[in-house]
Formats: structure tokens, sequence, C-alpha cells
């Protein structure tokens, strides 16, 4: 180890994490392992970021005809359900709230084909790319930053900066295990900070819960795990040793750069060849055993663990995140009085089979007609990392 | 939805944040989710915070294994 890393090895090791010559003798390994099994190896890349970097990067291209890459249910967005979306559209029409969520979010249709996306540009839909921007938003909704404060009958109204009522920002609380350290550690302060108008709407989703969930499936469709790189960064190795049990199968933590994903994908097949239900580690730079206990903690002092509703997938137990007690003056649900969130799918979309890894996107009745990224029907061709979009931009369908 | 980008601290700002760089951008990140962040260290950005720190020298290893492995022999084109 040299005693200070350099910008010059920052940039070999990006260089080289692209490198053909590095990625060579990894593709014919795969190769010819693949040919010794002789069957058909199905791995589910658990992630929807691998699930666009394998496509971008052409990788799914190289692999043998016998090793197939199925999604899983890594994507947020394609597992939130149609509900959400309506309540979400109800706490923006009904409740007259703002509404602040990642981009993804957007363009997915509630269970009447109505999304946010109708509300981009008139200022009750905030795109935020940290919810570190939260905190100033709020504070603009609420006549504090740049706002003022005006007398009527009934006593003083706030005003934003622009003459319209202060009004509540709600955070559409959507993501995994990476994600969800970073809006609890910004929610755990806000009461620190004075700002009382920004709530949050949990369907945060856990991820080993629901590979254990997939994994008791019945008519299982896979055959180990690519694991997910950024949730395990937060999680580290231990969450997923079920998959050493009794039916359980490989599953190998892989990064997203080309060659993460190829040392990742050969070290499956090893598993795979050698009949180890084993979980490994082939993103080291990365993921520690124990992963981050800080970011956790953080994400542990506001919410706990309870049964969440995954699109496709039904309720799993524990497998979401809510606000604890203490912290219910900051819930969305409680405080607009939202209805309970069911699942529904629009007529002939095949979402839940694909998230199982049952369907590929192109067995879909109406995947590239009418269900494209520009006119979307179902959640896997809206969200960029959703299953139906990586396909539909990066071939791999026979249309 | 889980994209992170390793960018390396350039200082931690008296605010407790960390600008943080990579080729010509620059930008503040929180980086109150790592145990001891110093300028310097490579870290994984996600969301506006940093939420590892890279370790270089798993990297390191992990790149000779591979270069050895290259230069075994080669592979297809790919």
């Amino acid at each position: 180890m040299k005693s200070k890393w350099t910008r010059d090895d920052q940039e070999t090791l990006r260089e080289s994490l692209r490198s053909r010559e590095l990625a060579r003798p990894l593709v014919r390994e795969i190769r010819e392992l693949a040919e010794s099994l002789d069957r058909e190896m199905r791995i589910m890349e658990v992630c929807g970021t691998h699930t666009v970097a394998l496509r971008r990067s052409g990788i799914h291209s190289f692999l043998p005809d016998n090793v197939r890459m199925i999604s899983g249910p890594g994507c947020p967005v394609c597992v939130t359900p149609t509900g959400y979306i309506d309540n979400a559209l109800a706490l923006l029409e009904e409740k007259d709230c703002v509404i602040a969520t990642f981009g993804d979010m957007l363009k997915v249709p509630g269970s009447e084909g109505r999304s946010l996306s109708r509300y981009m540009g008139t200022g009750r839909v905030r795109i935020v790319y940290s919810p570190a921007e939260l905190i100033e938003m709020a504070r603009e909704a609420d006549g504090q930053s740049g706002g003022s404060i005006r007398l009527q009958p009934g006593g003083f109204i706030r005003l934003q900066s622009d003459g319209s009522p202060a009004k509540s920002v709600v955070f559409l609380g959507i993501g995994f295990e990476t994600t969800i350290p970073a809006i609890a550690s910004v929610f755990l302060n806000t009461g620190e900070l004075g700002i009382e108008n920004l709530y949050l709407y949990t369907a945060f989703k856990t991820v080993p819960l629901a590979l254990r969930a997939l994994l008791k499936a019945p008519d299982r469709h896979f055959d180990a795990f690519l694991l997910p790189g950024h949730v395990s960064v937060i999680l580290g190795t231990e969450p997923y040793e079920f998959l050493k049990q009794p039916g359980g199968v490989p599953g190998v933590i892989t990064g997203f750069e080309p060659i993460d994903l190829l040392s990742g994908i050969l070290a499956v097949l090893r598993l795979l060849a050698a009949g180890e239900n084993r979980v490994e580690n082939a993103y080291p730079r990365a993921v520690r055993k124990e992963g981050n206990p800080r970011a956790r903690a953080v994400m542990n002092r506001l919410l706990y663990p309870v049964d969440e509703l995954w699109r496709g997938l039904g309720v799993i137990p524990l497998s979401g995140m809510q606000l604890k007690p203490e912290f219910a003056a900051l819930d969305a649900a409680g405080r607009f009085d939202l209805p309970e969130i069911r699942d529904f799918d629009p007529p002939g979309c095949s979402c839940a089979q694909v998230i199982q890894g049952k369907l590929l996107p192109y067995q879909c009745p109406l995947f590239g007609r009418p269900c494209t990224p520009e006119k979307p029907i179902g959640p896997c061709m809206v969200s960029s990392e959703g299953s139906c979009a990586a396909h539909f931009r990066y071939g791999d369908h026979p249309l | 939805m889980c994209l992170a980008v390793p960018m390396e601290i350039v200082r931690i700002n008296a605010n407790g944040k960390a600008l943080v760089r990579q080729d010509s951008l620059e930008t503040e990140v929180d980086v109150s989710l790592l145990e001891n962040p110093q300028a310097g260290d490579y870290v994984i950005i996600h969301a506006g915070f940093a939420i590892e720190t890279l370790d270089l020298e798993e990297a390191e290893v992990r790149l000779k294994l591979f270069r050895a492995i290259s230069e075994l022999g080669s592979g297809p084109e790919v």
C-alpha cells in the first residue's frame, strides 16, 4: 500500500475498472465455467442500478446463453404500490401540500393513470437530488425564507416570497438502505432547526427480508443473487448470511464498474459450480463486513421496522421502515389522515411478474407497444432503473 | 436509485460538511454518516451524503489479482 493515494492512482483505478484487457480473461473464465456447468443458470441482479450498469456496459451481451441475468425487486419505484401514488396526488390536490421527491417518482401512474408529472412547473412538485435540500425548501414554503406575514381576520398568516400562502412540504420517502440514512439524518434535525412544516411519507423498503421472501416462493425462478453494492455498504455482509441455510442460494456483493460486474458474475458461477451457498464480497473497496454502523444508527434512531406492502410481492413482514412514535409529528400519513394503501396493476401490466424474475420484460404483452419509457404504463418502464426501461433502452429484446 | 460515485474530500468545512471533487466538479456534501472523515479520503457519495470511505488498499489488492490473471493469457474480444 502506498503511503498516500494520489489523484493519478484514483484515475488508474477508474480506468482499470473499465479496462478491456482486464475484462477478457474474466469473460473467458465465465464462458468456460458456464460450459462446464451445462445447464441454465439464472442470476438475479437484485439492484436496479446493477440492471442499468449491466445493460449500459453491454456485459449482458458477452454472457453465454446459459447464463441469464434477471432483474429483481431492487428498483424502489418499481416496488412502490399504486395506492402510494394515489395518496401522493391526494396530498397535493386535496391537502394543498408541496410534494418533494426524487425525480424517478414523477411519471409513475396512479390507479387512474395520472402521475405527479402533470404538476411539474407549477411549484407544487419539487424534485430533489439530495434530502439536504429539503430544509431550505421547507423554509421557503413556510415563508421563513424571503416570505412575509399578513394580518387578516382570524389572525396572522404566513406568506411565501411570491405572496402565496405558506404550505406544508411532504417528502416522498422512497428507497432502500442506501438512501434511508441520508433522509433520516435530515429529518432528525428538523426539530433543532425549527422546521415545522416538513413531513415524511414513508414507503421505505429493506432488501434482505425481500430476498428471503423470494427465496421461499414455491415457484422460484433464479439460482443465485448478485447482491446490491451500495445497500451492502450500509448493511455489511451479515444480513445475507441466511443464504447459507438449507434452500439458500449463492450471493455475491458486487460493485458497478464493468470489471466489478464481471468479477461478481464469475464469483457467482464459481459458487454454483462448487455447489456452495455462501455470501461473498466482490466489492471490498466499498463494503466492510460490518457495513456502516454509524449510518445504521442514524436510520434506527428515526425509524423502526414495520410490515410493508411491496408491489407484486404483497406484504413482507418487517421489510419496511416507519417513523418511531416519538417522531409521529413528522409523519405525513398521520398528519394528513391518508388511507391505507393498496396495490393495483394496470390491466395487462406484468411488472409484478417481472420484479420476481418470472417474466422477462419483452414477454409482457404491453412491452414496447404501447408501454414505452415515454408513455409508461407500469413502473418498471417508468424508472430509468426499471427492468423494462433498461431492456427497452439498451436492446436485448426481439422487437 | 442507489447510484453513488467516488469523490475525493478536498477539505472539511467549518459547517461540518465537506468539499469534494472529481475531475473538474466540486461540490459540498454531508459527511456526518462517516466516522472520521479526512481531507484526502476517497468517499462514496449518494444523494448528497458520503456513505463510506473507500478502502484503497483493498482496491489495489484486487486490481493486482486481475492484472495477474490478465497476464496469464487473453480472452475473447470484448
